[in-house]
């Protein structure tokens, strides 16, 4: 029984690991799809950012300045995404679609450019990267009995960007519902023209929302690379900027909602994981392709029919031209 | 730079005009769609702009909005040139604008839409706080109250439209320019919008308000600008002018304001709609048990605010949309759940149908006249029967005998069918649904963006129709129309049916009520709201 608790509680703790950067991604959608700008490229910039928070790591021996360049690579890409889409009125699926080819074939150019490792970058160190952090009295904690647990295996040893992370759910939903450019944001991807008659810029608007996204999705690069790996490894996004768009969808572009579901994707990675060449009681030995494929076999079944009704920003994917 | 008329009315008065236009040009492409516009607003007056559609009306008022800026011209606002490069510059300078499509945000709340933009502060709530109190005396000022809590969706739209005119007082607007306001509002609604123009005029508010309604301008304006293709024709006294005269004015030749209405004697039923309810898959009722019949040489005008069940009964009718239950029985034919009847198998029974949306349904815009005079009649006797290939000699020399008999302008069948105007384009639907002899006519919005000069041509076609014998379903949003058309009414809300009343045992007033969802007749009853 006590065994059973444990192996529950470490797999929750995995949850957060894998949902991390699920959760930051749906962030950044929420704030770009909420201003009308579909962001099918959260996984480009995510594995372009990836990418440069390893290798300024690498090269500088400081994971604060590998954050810093995951995220400016990332803002980078954000507004390439905002020129093509909103000065160029552009498809914002296609633009999405042609960053994610970039960031995949960039990385592994640049990778072998610069290291010559088959595209990935050099091993990171402790000291490069982002490392647990091991909350005081863990230890003694481990004797208490079900909140020890809790506390030593699930709330404690995280690093600092899986805080972020969740930091980052409260603070979306205090700025979308609770502050002015909140309003103005939300207004501007249901009806931009009530934005633009109230003199407020609509563009201006829906670039700030492109390059928070951009922020966000550069967090969640480092994090792949420098804080949940030691490395860049090349297509290490691995399709999680698009489970975090469907997250994003199933929480109906709602902060809460969308993390509960991105903590769901992230429930069944890491049940997935632990289940694994695991004997189950009756079934037997699963295959592990199978495990692996639950993750992405529940996405498609959900936003084919499990949602309900989902009620998108009215104004999204639409480019704002005035009407003559 | 002040016109005649301006002056005269003003004498010695030399407080700075509200507005003062001048010369303001603008093009688009190759139109020119301002033509060195002088405008000038006496302060605290109501100051009506009429016009067909194309006049230029719509992009003077965006260039007083900011939301374009002119070629060449100066705009003065209370005596201070200004220049309007945004919305924001407009607001700053004290002008709103209620626009014909509502500037909301459906799924916000009232509060929220007024205070888009002008939040005061990053942190809402303190922002909506104040918002609220000084809204407050906005409307006990100017009588405008409102739920601020309830959403803009939920309102009714005349309620929309109040949102709007507080929106706009609560940037400090003095100045107010309502764009068609009353093109969604009921006979009702329309009058306490004027009411409302009226108690800001008393507050001293300055009121544009650009119509092509020349009842409203005669009801609540003071003075009146006349445009025709993109100048200004007159600045007039409402006082000293009629209708008659406004409308030369606007056409530019003198024109029939009715085109002579005449009762008629009915015939026998050609259609019978019975329970007729659609459910959409939704789970919305849009159309809910309705029952009418029409007959042989009669006008059944089918009336209510747009939206409320029009487009879906004619969709039904004319056997594009599906029926959930009732039944449609033309002849011996009973259209039902079970036994539906597609387009083609309507057009058999002698059914031809004008649609609403000419561009959408009506036409194929980037066809040619020729083509899209054929269109559904491609396997007419006429077009070579049952043979799969279309001459396009007989095609051009069929459209070229409609073009000349409908006066289609140029009568030319091989343009293309987006480069008519509004009012050609609908003659070439009108000539092709014609043609084909209908026993029973469907018509949705037949004048939608018709100059003035088509619409008599297309009202006397329609009654001309009707004395041939032909059962004619009118379904249209302006009032008038209805009104000078039909032998019959029935009045249409949230898809029901409110009645059907005789032309000649009714008036404005009541069919303004039935609208509303007030009152049904018969019997006349006043129902709680």
């Amino acid at each position: 029984m006590a065994d059973l608790w444990l192996q529950f509680a470490l797999t929750i703790d995995a949850t957060l690991r894998v949902a991390t950067p699920l959760i930051l991604c749906a962030m950044a959608g929420l704030f770009s799809e909420r201003s009308g700008i579909i962001d099918i490229s959260l996984e480009g910039k995510m594995l372009m950012s990836a990418f440069a928070a390893a290798s300024m790591a690498a090269l500088t021996g400081s994971p604060l300045l590998g954050l810093a360049g995951g995220i400016l690579v990332s803002v980078m890409l954000s507004l390439i995404h905002g020129f093509a889409c909103i000065t160029h009125k552009g498809n914002q699926v296609i633009s999405g679609l042609a960053i994610n080819i970039l960031a995949s074939g960039l990385t592994v150019t640049l990778g072998i450019a610069l290291f010559a490792q088959g595209g990935q970058t050099p091993f990171l160190n402790k000291s490069e990267r982002f490392t647990d952090i091991v909350l005081p009295f863990a230890e003694q904690a481990e004797h208490v009995p079900v909140l020890g647990t809790i506390y030593k295996e699930i709330i404690s040893g995280h690093n600092l960007l899986v805080w972020v992370a969740l930091f980052s759910v409260i603070v979306t939903g205090y700025v979308v519902f609770r502050t002015t450019f909140g309003l103005r944001l939300r207004a501007v991807g249901e009806k931009p023209e009530a934005v633009d008659s109230a003199g407020v810029s609509v563009s201006g608007l829906r670039f700030q929302a492109v390059i928070i996204a951009g922020v966000l999705c550069g967090i969640a690069g480092t994090y792949l690379s420098t804080a949940h790996g030691a490395g860049f490894i090349r297509e290490m996004a691995a399709g999680k900027g698009y489970i975090a768009l469907a997250a994003l969808i199933f929480g109906k572009w709602r902060p809460v909602p969308a993390l509960l579901a991105c903590l769901m994707f992230g429930f069944m990675d890491a049940l997935a994981a632990r289940l694994q060449g695991v004997e189950i009681p009756v079934i037997g030995h699963i295959s592990t392709d199978l495990i692996l494929v639950l993750p992405y076999l529940l996405t498609v079944i959900l936003l084919a029919g499990f949602i309900g009704k989902a009620s998108p920003p009215r104004a999204i994917g639409v480019p704002y031209i005035k009407e003559r | 730079m002040a016109d005649k008329t301006i002056s005269e009315a003003r004498g010695d008065d030399s407080s700075p005009l509200a507005i003062s236009l001048d010369n303001i040009n603008k093009t688009f492409g190759s139109v020119q769609a301002n033509k060195d516009v002088c405008l000038s607003v006496v302060p605290g007056t109501i100051h009506g702009i009429v016009g067909e559609n194309g006049a230029g009306k719509s992009t003077l008022v965006s260039i007083l909005y900011g939301f374009y800026s002119a070629d060449s011209g100066t705009v003065a606002i209370s005596g201070e040139p200004v220049r309007l490069r945004s919305s924001a510059d407009a607001i700053a300078a004290g002008i709103g604008m209620v626009h014909q499509h509502f500037m909301l945000v459906p799924n916000f709340t009232v509060l929220e839409n007024i205070i888009l933009g002008h939040e005061g502060g990053s942190d809402l709530k303190a922002g909506g706080r104040q918002a609220e109190a000084s809204l407050k005396g906005i409307t006990e000022r100017y009588g405008l109250s409102v739920d601020l809590q309830a959403a803009v969706q939920d309102l009714p739209v005349g309620l929309q439209q109040r949102v709007e005119i507080l929106k706009a007082l609560y940037r400090g607007a003095r100045i107010l320019i309502l764009d068609e306001p009353t093109g969604v509002l009921t006979p009702q609604e329309t009058e306490q919008l004027f009411d409302i123009l009226r108690t800001l005029k008393a507050q001293g508010v300055t009121i544009l308000l650009i119509t092509h309604k020349l009842k409203e301008i005669m009801a609540v304006t003071d003075f009146v600008s006349v445009m025709r293709s993109g100048e200004m024709v007159d600045h007039l006294q409402t006082a000293q002018t009629n209708p008659q005269q406004l409308a030369q004015m606007m056409v530019g030749r003198p024109v029939l304001l009715d085109v002579g209405y005449q009762a008629a004697q009915a015939g026998q039923a050609m259609l019978n709609a019975e329970h007729l309810t659609v459910t959409e898959t939704s789970g919305v009722t849009s159309l809910s048990d309705i029952s009418f019949s029409v007959h042989q040489g009669e006008i059944l005008g089918i009336a209510g605010v747009s939206g409320n069940g029009q487009s879906e009964l004619l969709e039904v009718l004319a056997g594009i949309r599906k029926i959930t239950s009732g039944t449609v029985q033309i002849g011996n034919r009973k259209i039902t759940a079970e036994q539906p009847a597609s387009p083609s198998e309507v057009k058999r029974l002698g059914l031809a149908h004008v649609p609403e949306d000419r561009h959408a349904m009506g036409l194929i815009l980037p066809f040619t006249a020729a083509e899209s005079a054929v269109l559904g009649y491609e396997y007419a006797d006429l077009m070579g029967g049952r043979s799969p290939i279309l001459s396009p000699a007989v095609m051009a020399a069929h459209c070229k005998t409609l073009m000349t008999s409908y006066d289609v302008r140029p009568a030319e069948p091989t343009l293309k069918s987006n480069l008519f105007s509004g009012g050609n384009q609908q003659k070439i639907v009108l000539a092709r649904e014609l043609s084909s002899q209908p026993a029973i006519l469907l018509v949705g919005q037949p004048t939608r963006g018709v100059d003035i000069g088509a619409i008599e041509f297309i009202h006397k076609q329609l009654l001309a129709m009707r004395d041939k014998g032909c059962a004619v379903i009118l379904v249209s949003v302006e009032l008038d129309e209805i009104m000078s058309l039909s032998d019959r009414v029935m009045v249409m809300n949230e898809g029901k049916s409110m009645g059907i009343v005789r032309k000649a045992d009714t008036d404005i007033q009541e069919i303004g009520l039935m609208m509303a969802g007030v009152t049904a007749a018969p019997p006349r009853q006043q129902k709680a709201k």
